[in-house]
């Protein structure tokens, strides 16, 4: 507990500290310009790009490469003010301040200088005395996510002017491009989660018109409509959640209606003043929506489909950036989601367990796609399980680290993958890829460092964030590790067995794509240079970018440079819960690391010497062995169908929900029809009928009738006689004038 | 001040001016007839101008004379078209608007 946190909630007397300020360096203040670049350069591309010599290529990257310079001297300003910022705490005077001082001495504990986060907000509008603002909060992970989201987008962008290259829509590639940028920017700085939602909403969209690019096709037009259905599904939980997170905080706040603020709502639960059943509701019905858009089981059925898209669609959308808003939104709003599941408990929640589900879940189904693209959604799907999984442990730090790596290694392996993709025209490994090692070497080395990160073996950068989840956890008893919030042991496991399942299948598709012989067609080659720099930036930062957190204690290195990222990005703040730190430990470090390489051991000697012999022996290069476990046991080639139909979960989806709704819905429909509502309408209009004929006789036709009738004779008759005087004749008119004019004079003179 | 004598100056004017509207049949005379009746207004607004002392009924007379030139434009544009569409300017026979 620091003196400034204390000054300032003893200034405000009863006041609850939000850890926020309005002061700070410009551009933390200014970070709205972000956001802005890249909206800009949707409208400068939506109505200009067609003319310009690059068809707007050129002023997207252009944008997007001056919102990434921006996005990088805002994390030097933040590492600035991190530590170094003794300006004014925003406080928010609440009746709830001795509960916040009840445990005030161990929040913070051991972490020093609190972390102001810069909040800065303009009135959108008022109604009904509730202030409605936009604005944006600057904190750790906003200028983690615009570094991130800024960088891969800009190597996106020159990725795609290769790949692209020559499309139909390439403008209209861009220009969403740009939009996707601009939205996934605006939500990691929303202050408040209304503009969340119009973000969350806008990301949707645009990965919507990303991945029925190539609508023409019906299954891509299908599959974006998936990921759109799938989102709403997911939708409907977040706009109810922050609708019951809206009137909680009123209830809360003397004299106020609601409140959107998410730096109020997280201060608020952080201090108990909110219902913890409200605060459940609530975070269940966000969790579905995190289940939706970061693809967690069971609603995770979109995103392989979503590989319809463009591949450099794939890397930014559904790898990297936008697919982690829900990890994103999980990690903003984790004061609510910290209360709500009670995670500081060692008890299993909802969060953990779907995130340890889904990493489980998507690491089996990569085992049996051939086709690279929808290995690597499934791994995605998997590391967001992750991701989820150590956010509901309480390893919040491990969460947004992994987030952060994984954003690299599998920008790389999508960009990879797309780059061999480009070569032979097919996205099936079996059929169409083998032996690229030699006619593609960049690719191949940057795919395998990706691998390598993914699948987390030391030193690349996987392998740090992915130990730190499992420390995270906490179920790792031996030789004195301990966990933070609790002993997870459950998840332990599930993570552990993920990490061994996900370096197994790596080596699977590195196999099946660049050894063996050539399966494809014609000759590939390997790929410009606008594909193969952003792919050795890529791997460059998949091999670095887990230096950046080393543990502490770690012996190689000064302590000053061990947890950089965990200082700066997670906030210490009052909107932030108090959460335990797990110690590192050499022994899971070694643990999970040797089921790595025993995993990756096994995949090699199945796929590197059994069907590299089998091949050489039939003289063909084959992908499996011919009398492999699944046509030896019959209880393999069931589990086997199981993985290649997905879990059925599709079948349950489309036939059994879906079918077994529409049709009995159908039948209730049509004899609530029959007998209901056309009972009602045809007693309605018999009754109608007769009230009509009862009117018209009576009614109309004596008393409006006649009325009409007597006025239009009235009218009639009188325009017969006044049309004597009208003459035509100016003479006449004037004679009447005048001799009006002389009684109206007469009158007057008589009268007055 | 002798304001009578302006009066009747005015009231004479008007008659004549009535007279020459209600009776001659010649477009052109009408028009001038009509502004024999505005001239005798003016003199009534000139003349209690002065007996009052005051400067608004002189600054409405000019007013009318302004108005009256604008009107006189009007009229002999029309008698002119009326002139070369029928060649006639007889009012008794321009009935068109006979109801």
């Amino acid at each position: 507990m620091t003196d400034l946190l204390t000054l300032a909630a003893s200034a405000a007397g009863s006041g609850l500290p939000l850890g926020i300020t309005e002061g700070g360096a410009w551009l933390l203040r200014n970070v709205w310009l972000i956001p802005l670049l890249p909206a800009l350069s949707f409208v400068g591309i939506l109505f200009f790009g067609k003319r310009l010599p690059k068809g707007g290529s050129e002023l997207g990257i252009a944008f997007v490469g001056i919102a990434f310079v921006l996005a990088l001297f805002t994390a030097v300003a933040w590492i600035d003010h991190r530590d170094d910022f003794h300006g004014e705490e925003v406080t928010r005077t609440v009746a709830v301040a001795e509960h916040h001082d009840e445990h005030g001495d161990e929040h913070h504990g051991g972490h020093g200088h609190p972390s102001l986060a810069v909040h800065n907000t303009v009135t959108w509008f008022q109604s009904n005395g509730v202030e409605f603002t936009v604005g944006t909060l600057v904190d750790g992970p906003a200028v983690m996510m615009l570094v991130v989201v800024t960088l891969v987008s800009l190597l996106v962008h020159v990725y795609s002017t290769d790949y692209v290259a020559g499309d139909r829509r390439y403008t209209h590639f861009f220009a969403f491009l740009s939009l996707f940028s601009a939205s996934m920017l605006l939500l990691v700085v929303s202050e408040n989660t209304l503009q969340l939602l119009v973000a969350w909403e806008l990301v949707g969209v645009c990965s919507f018109a990303l991945i029925g690019h190539w609508w023409e096709e019906k299954p891509n037009s299908d599959a974006a409509l998936k990921a759109f259905l799938t989102n709403r599904v997911g939708d409907m939980g977040l706009l109810v959640g922050v609708t019951i997170l809206f009137f909680t905080v009123g209830s809360a706040l003397p004299g106020q209606f609601g409140s959107f603020s998410i730096a109020e709502t997280n201060a608020l639960a952080n201090a108990g003043a909110l219902s913890h059943t409200a605060l459940l509701v609530a975070s269940c019905c966000l969790m579905a929506a995190v289940m939706s858009k970061s693809g967690q089981f069971f609603l995770h059925t979109w995103l392989p489909d979503a590989m319809a898209g463009p591949t450099p669609v794939s890397a930014l959308i559904h790898a990297a950036t936008m697919v982690v808003a829900g990890v994103f939104m999980i990690a903003r709003m984790y004061g609510v989601f910290f209360e709500g599941f009670s995670i500081g408990g060692s008890s299993i929640n909802m969060m953990a367990l779907v995130g340890g589900l889904t990493t489980l879940v998507g690491a089996s189904l990569a085992f049996v796609q051939s086709d690279i693209k929808k290995v690597l959604a499934y791994s995605t799907i998997s590391q967001l399980g992750y991701m989820v999984m150590a956010l509901g442990v309480g390893a919040w730090t491990a969460a947004m680290f992994h987030l952060f790596t994984h954003a690299f290694f599998k920008a790389c392996l999508f960009l990879g993958s797309g780059s061999a993709a480009h070569a032979v025209h097919s996205f099936d490994m079996k059929a169409d890829m083998g032996g690229l090692r030699k006619e593609m070497p960049h690719t191949f080395r940057t795919f395998v460092i990706g691998s390598i990160a993914l699948a987390g073996l030391p030193p690349l950068a996987g392998f740090w964030s992915k130990d730190e989840i499992l420390v995270g956890t906490g179920g790792w008893g031996l030789f004195g590790g301990t966990g933070g919030n609790g002993a997870y042991t459950f998840m332990l496991v599930m993570g552990i067995a993920t990490a061994a399942l996900t370096a197994a299948y790596m080596t699977r598709c590195v196999y099946l794509t660049f050894f063996g012989e050539f399966r494809g067609h014609g000759h590939p080659h390997e790929s410009g240079p606008r594909i193969v720099v952003p792919l050795w930036i890529l791997a460059g930062l998949a091999i670095v970018a887990g230096f950046l957190n080393l543990p502490k204690g770690f012996p190689l290195v000064p302590d000053s440079l061990q947890e950089r990222f965990g200082h700066f990005v997670e906030p210490v703040a009052g909107y932030f819960p108090t959460i335990a730190h797990g110690t590192p430990s050499w022994s899971l470090a070694i643990f999970s690391t040797l089921v790595v390489a025993a995993a990756i051991g096994v995949a090699y000697r199945y796929y590197f010497v059994k069907v590299e012999a089998a091949s050489k022996a039939c003289g063909k290069s084959l992908t499996e062995l011919p009398n492999g476990p699944t046509t030896k046991y019959p209880l393999a080639r069931r589990g086997h169908n199981l993985l290649v139909q997905k879990y059925y979960l599709d079948h349950l989806y489309t036939d059994v929900i879906a079918g077994g709704t529409k049709g009995p819905l159908a039948d209730v429909a049509y004899s609530v029809n029959q007998n209901v509502i056309d009972g009602v309408v045809n007693a309605a209009g018999e009754n109608a009928v007769k009230a009509g004929n009862l009117v018209y006789h009576r009614f109309d036709q004596l008393v409006v009738d006649g009325v009409v009738n007597t006025s239009g004779r009235a009218s009639s008759g009188a325009g017969e006689e006044l049309r004597k005087i009208q003459t035509g004749k100016v003479q006449g008119y004037a004679a009447i004038l005048f001799a009006a004019a002389t009684v109206l004079a007469g009158v007057f003179i008589v009268i007055v | 001040m002798l304001l009578n004598q302006f009066l009747l100056l005015s009231a004479v004017l008007f008659a004549i001016g009535v007279y020459g509207v209600l009776a001659r049949r010649n477009g052109v005379l009408v028009l001038m007839s009509i502004e024999l009746i505005l001239n005798a207004v003016n003199i009534n607004l000139v003349a209690f101008s002065a007996l009052r002392e005051t400067v608004g009924g002189e600054v409405f007379a000019l007013f009318v004379i302004a108005v009256a030139a604008a009107e006189v434009g009007v009229g002999l544009a029309m008698v002119l078209l009326l002139y070369r569409n029928r060649r006639s300017i007889d009012l008794t026979e321009i009935d068109l608007m006979r109801g």
